[in-house]
């Protein structure tokens, strides 16, 4: 290399350098720009973006607001459990792991289909119970071996609990896991912030009804998570408020002596304060134990509670329709003189039948009660007195009357799933039938309609709402199961306004006369034995609904089968001078209505205005005689009015009292006591 | 004589063959480096101490090749280069295969991945060339370099490994370009690789390709390959002008930043330092580069200086590629931060680099 190409290849390799020198100069320059760009320029999206990766706001569940009876003793309430839950979308093989969950905690077949059926319904992410109620042992026994279970976690979470159990059940209600229904019902209501954490909701009955009274406000937490997702640390937490508290004007207690005067047997019963509308007992027999749906109903459960032929699950109350029978008198008779078509004192003599066309309309007694006046007609049920009654009044005035009592129309009581019944009228009847010829009124109908039978079809509660407004002299106010509202922070109190929604102009002599002859029932008539000793006076009537038409057979109650055996009702109220409660019961297939249906009225007064206990289930009180040859038959059909198919989806299927032919044309009815 | 004296006596032969100023900045880096390996590892897995013995180890291996003279490096220039070739067709016919790719090779109790000699052993042979056929014709001369150049680096990035393959053809391209490459040729070159690059497309790896595309929209494949850049630029644009202290990134605590402790170190580091620690950190290695073309400059022989001058502009594709990817302005590729990124076999490498910079530098006055 000589000394020249040395310094050439030398000044060469200068430029060669400082032109490198300057890319890498002009490279770093790049570099640092952009470190200025990320932290200077887009520094506030990139720290928000930080922020949003480290920071998830938890909702924090609110407690849910308890149910107090009208006495302050409590109905519902939140107790604390253990769950052992998975997130499906963590836990790998589902089978694997409830399989090896299943050799650390008890896990039953029930359990893991409700888990099966839960895990259809929910979101990959959605932690889903598995068992609920672990024991601390299990709960120990889990933590122990919890690292081999990703996905799977213990939790302590509140769950709803009715310390009563089975009591009241039909007006509270019950809750369960929110479905896509729900989902929307929340999204209507503007809720579905507030409902991020809840997994819960009332599905019938009042807890359905005051869910966003109960629910409270969903507190949040800001939680530091890493990127796994696993909580660090609460930065901040906004506490949740508790839901509201009801405080209903059921008398729990009261409700249980109602429940347990039933014993075995079907039927409903409501009891109301006729001075502004308070639903003191609202009972649907057979009952069933809330406390089942309260974390997803196990489906054993569910299929006994839904395949029971005694339909549990039916809110017979306000859902379950039947003809009034003679507990329609006593409004036919008040109808009668406020229309002025009988006074107190006419009189009929009666032959034990009434001739209507070509068809005899019979009474049960057999030869007849001789003369009978108003008040003999009530208290010894006499038909013919009313059979004459309806067919001089005519349908329309009578149909009209009913009407402002309130029947065959819905009360707009606070639970969803009251049917309307039917209020028998020539319009109804268009309204109802298709053809012509069954479209048409028959004036033969109108007289069964007077002993409350034929097409008349009335829940109890429209029953109880009638007698309260007879007992309160014509005004009613709206049936209601909550009396006031209160907040569980700061106790104020909100009262649930009254409504006034009847407004009968009685006389209140008129009222005294039905009055006197409903005492007289008690004292001389259907319910005498029932009442039999009673410290104070109570007002009442018997009636028998029938089911079924046993065509030109013998009717007796022995020898049919259950499920056709009549209905027995009684309304009433008490004391009969200052009405504190006011009553409709009705015992499904029973007989007749002094049975029964009148020894339960008799301890739930005992109870609530005397404070008796009851010793046990009400006796069935041997009734009158049976009467024979009877053939009466009744319609109803709760296809009718405003059924809609959305609460079929919460009611089981009507229950056994409803076995109509509903095209069947009118049939004259005879006899019932 | 004082005990003091004896030491540095002992020392001597060892520090007059360290250059200080590059030892200085290197020691600056270290500790940076170890600083946020122990911020980026001590919720988890510790890495501080095994990465100060690493350093120790690498460190000491520096010492060491500092004290071989450049002739003797000259020597060990072919044999090393054949070496890895060698070894680069083995782990084409024998590799391992770990995630899809074949780089490694077993040797029964470890495991060497030959593509790291190829770091060192490409400037080597790259330098050797020039120095003894400078005056050779240039269409031969850069015909044999071409050779040189793109065996192993296709060796590499078929295995595949883009950011070796990138780091060693960059090393050896370096000397042919300090060697006096003629302008016209890189420009057309460079308008050849413009051109050639779509059909380069296609054989480039599915998720080669990934990486490019998500480079120039990260957010089409956020939960993928696009999750590393999208957390790393959070990680750096959240950390602002002064970070957000040490030890106190929410990124990198919490463990959004993938691979915090390695390639994506640089992450956890801007987080906590922000824009003025980022600074300082590019002015470090601007000193250091600086420090290595000073060297390269000086040196006396044609070896020495494209030598030099390739390590140095090697060490600057470290930086820049790896802070370029994790800025989210290079596509993802397998480099790691010089001297800070956790993991030995770099650090060997790198301090190898050094330790060669060093002869160099202090080799001079003996020739």
């Amino acid at each position: 290399m000589s000394l020249f190409d040395d310094q050439d290849a030398a000044k060469r390799f200068q430029g060669r350098l400082s032109t490198a020198s300057v890319l890498m100069l002009i490279a770093f320059f790049i570099l640092i720009l952009r470190f200025f760009w990320l932290g200077v320029v887009e520094h506030g999206y990139y720290q928000t973006r930080a922020e949003d990766n480290r920071l998830t706001l938890v909702p924090v569940v609110p407690n849910r607001g308890l149910i107090f009876d009208r006495n302050g003793v409590l109905m519902a309430t939140n107790t604390s459990a253990y769950t052992l839950e998975v997130v499906p979308g963590l836990a790998g093989n589902i089978d694997e792991t409830i399989e090896g969950l299943s050799k650390v905690v008890t896990i039953e077949g029930k359990d893991r289909r409700r888990f099966k059926q839960l895990l259809r319904e929910a979101k990959t992410f959605e932690s889903i119970p598995l068992r609920s109620r672990l024991s601390e042992e299990e709960v120990a026994r889990f933590a122990a071996q919890r690292y081999k279970f990703p996905g799977v976690e213990v939790r302590a979470r509140l769950f709803r609990s009715y310390p009563l159990g089975e009591t009241g059940s039909h007006a509270l209600g019950y809750m369960g896991r929110i479905n896509t229904k729900d989902l929307e019902r929340i999204d209507e209501e503007g809720q579905a912030a507030n409902y991020r954490g809840t997994d819960h909701i009332g599905k019938t009955g009042l807890e359905q009804r005051y869910e966003f009274e109960m629910h409270g406000v969903s507190g949040f937490e800001s939680v530091e998570v890493d990127a796994g997702g696993r909580g660090i640390r609460v930065l901040s937490r906004t506490p949740p408020v508790s839901g509201n508290n009801l405080n209903l004007t059921i008398d729990a207690r009261l409700q249980q002596v109602a429940e347990q005067a039933f014993g075995k047997r079907r039927g409903a019963l409501v009891a109301i304060d006729p001075e502004n509308g308070e639903i003191l007992a609202l009972v649907s027999m057979p009952t069933y134990d809330p406390n089942l749906f309260v974390d997803g109903i196990r489906s054993d459960d569910w299929d006994v509670l839904n395949t029971d032929v005694n339909k549990p699950l039916l809110n017979r109350a306000i859902y379950g329709t039947y003809p009034p029978g003679s507990t329609f008198k006593p409004f036919m008779a008040l109808g009668a003189l406020t229309v002025g078509k009988r006074t107190p004192q006419q009189a009929i003599s009666d032959p034990g039948y009434f001739n209507f066309g070509n068809h005899t309309f019979r009474d049960d007694k057999k030869g007849g009660h001789g003369m009978v006046n108003m008040y003999t007609s009530i208290v010894h049920s006499c038909d013919t007195y009313y059979y004459i009654l309806a067919n001089e009044w005519g349908i329309e005035g009578l149909s009209d009357f009913m009407g402002r009592l309130g029947l065959g129309s819905k009360t707009g009581i606070d639970i969803d799933g009251e049917a309307k019944g039917v209020l028998p009228s020539p319009a109804w009847k268009e309204r109802r039938f298709k053809r012509p010829e069954q479209q048409k009124w028959y004036a033969g109908e109108t007289v069964s309609i007077g002993i409350g039978q034929g097409y008349n079809s009335y829940t109890m509660l429209q029953l109880a709402q009638a007698t309260a407004i007879l007992a309160n002299n014509g005004t009613g106010y709206k049936p209601h199961l909550v009396r006031s509202i209160s907040d569980a922070q700061s106790g104020e109190v909100r009262q649930m306004p009254l409504e006034k929604t009847r407004d009968v102009a009685l006389k209140p002599e008129h009222v005294e006369v039905i009055r006197n002859a409903m005492v007289g029932v008690n004292k001389e008539g259907t319910g005498t034995r029932a009442f039999a000793g009673a410290k104070y006076v109570a007002a009442g009537k018997t009636g028998t609904a029938q089911v079924f038409s046993l065509k030109g057979g013998t009717y007796s109650h022995g020898g049919t089968k259950e499920f056709l055996r009549d209905h027995a009702l009684f309304i009433a109220f008490a004391p009969a001078d200052k009405p504190k409660i006011a009553l409709a019961v009705i015992v499904e297939n029973a007989g007749f209505g002094a049975t029964s249906a009148a020894p339960i009225t008799r301890q739930v007064f005992d109870y609530y205005l005397q404070g008796v206990m009851p010793k046990g289930p009400a006796p069935d009180e041997p009734g009158e005689p049976m009467p024979e040859g009877r053939d009466v038959v009744h319609y109803v059909d709760p296809q009718d009015d405003d059924y809609d198919a959305q609460k079929a989806l919460n009611t089981p299927m009507p229950g056994p009292f409803v076995q109509m032919p509903s095209t069947t044309s009118a049939l004259p009815v005879r006899k019932k006591p | 004589m004082s005990r003091s004296i004896n030491w540095r006596g002992m020392l001597q032969p060892w520090l007059e063959h360290v250059d200080l100023p590059l030892l200085k900045i290197t020691a600056l880096l270290m500790l940076v480096g170890l600083l946020t390996v122990f911020s980026a590892t001590w919720s988890g897995q510790e890495r501080m101490p095994s990465q100060l013995m690493n350093m120790t180890a690498a460190l000491g291996l520096m010492f060491v090749v500092a004290r071989i003279p450049p002739q003797r490096l000259m020597q060990l220039a072919w044999p090393m280069y054949l070496f890895g070739l060698v070894l680069l067709v083995l782990v084409m016919l024998f590799g391992i295969k770990v995630n899809g790719a074949k780089r490694w090779l077993s040797l029964g109790f470890t495991r060497i991945q030959p593509s790291e000699i190829m770091k060192i052993a490409m400037p080597l042979a790259m330098a050797w060339y020039f120095h003894h056929f400078e005056n050779r014709r240039w269409f031969t001369k850069y015909l044999g370099a071409l050779l040189i150049l793109l065996v192993p680096s296709a060796l590499i990035a078929k295995q595949p490994d883009l950011g070796t393959a990138i780091l060693v053809f960059s090393a050896g391209f370096y000397v042919i370009f300090l060697a006096g490459l003629s302008w016209w040729v890189i420009g057309g070159l460079t308008a050849a690789a413009v051109a050639v690059a779509p059909f380069a497309w296609n054989f480039l790896h599915d998720y080669q390709q990934k990486r490019i595309l998500t480079l120039i929209d990260p957010t089409s494949d956020p939960l993928g390959s696009g999750y590393h850049i999208i957390q790393s630029t959070i990680a750096i644009g959240s950390g602002g002008v002064i970070g957000k202290g040490y030890m106190t990134g929410t990124q990198a605590q919490l463990e959004f930043i993938p691979e915090k402790h390695t390639d994506f170190i640089f992450a956890v580091f801007a987080e906590e330092w922000g824009l003025i620690g980022n600074i300082i950190l590019v002015v470090l290695y601007g000193f250091l580069i600086e420090r290595g073309l000073r060297i390269s400059l000086r040196a006396n022989t044609t070896f020495n200086r494209l030598l030099a001058g390739a390590i140095t502009m090697g060490f600057f594709t470290y930086a820049f590629v790896n802070m370029g990817m994790v800025s989210g302005i290079l596509p993802v590729v397998g480099v790691p931060l010089p001297f800070i990124s956790y993991g030995g076999t770099a650090l060997v490498t790198l301090c190898t680099g050094l330790g060669i910079l060093m002869s160099i530098e202090k080799h001079r006055t003996n020739r």
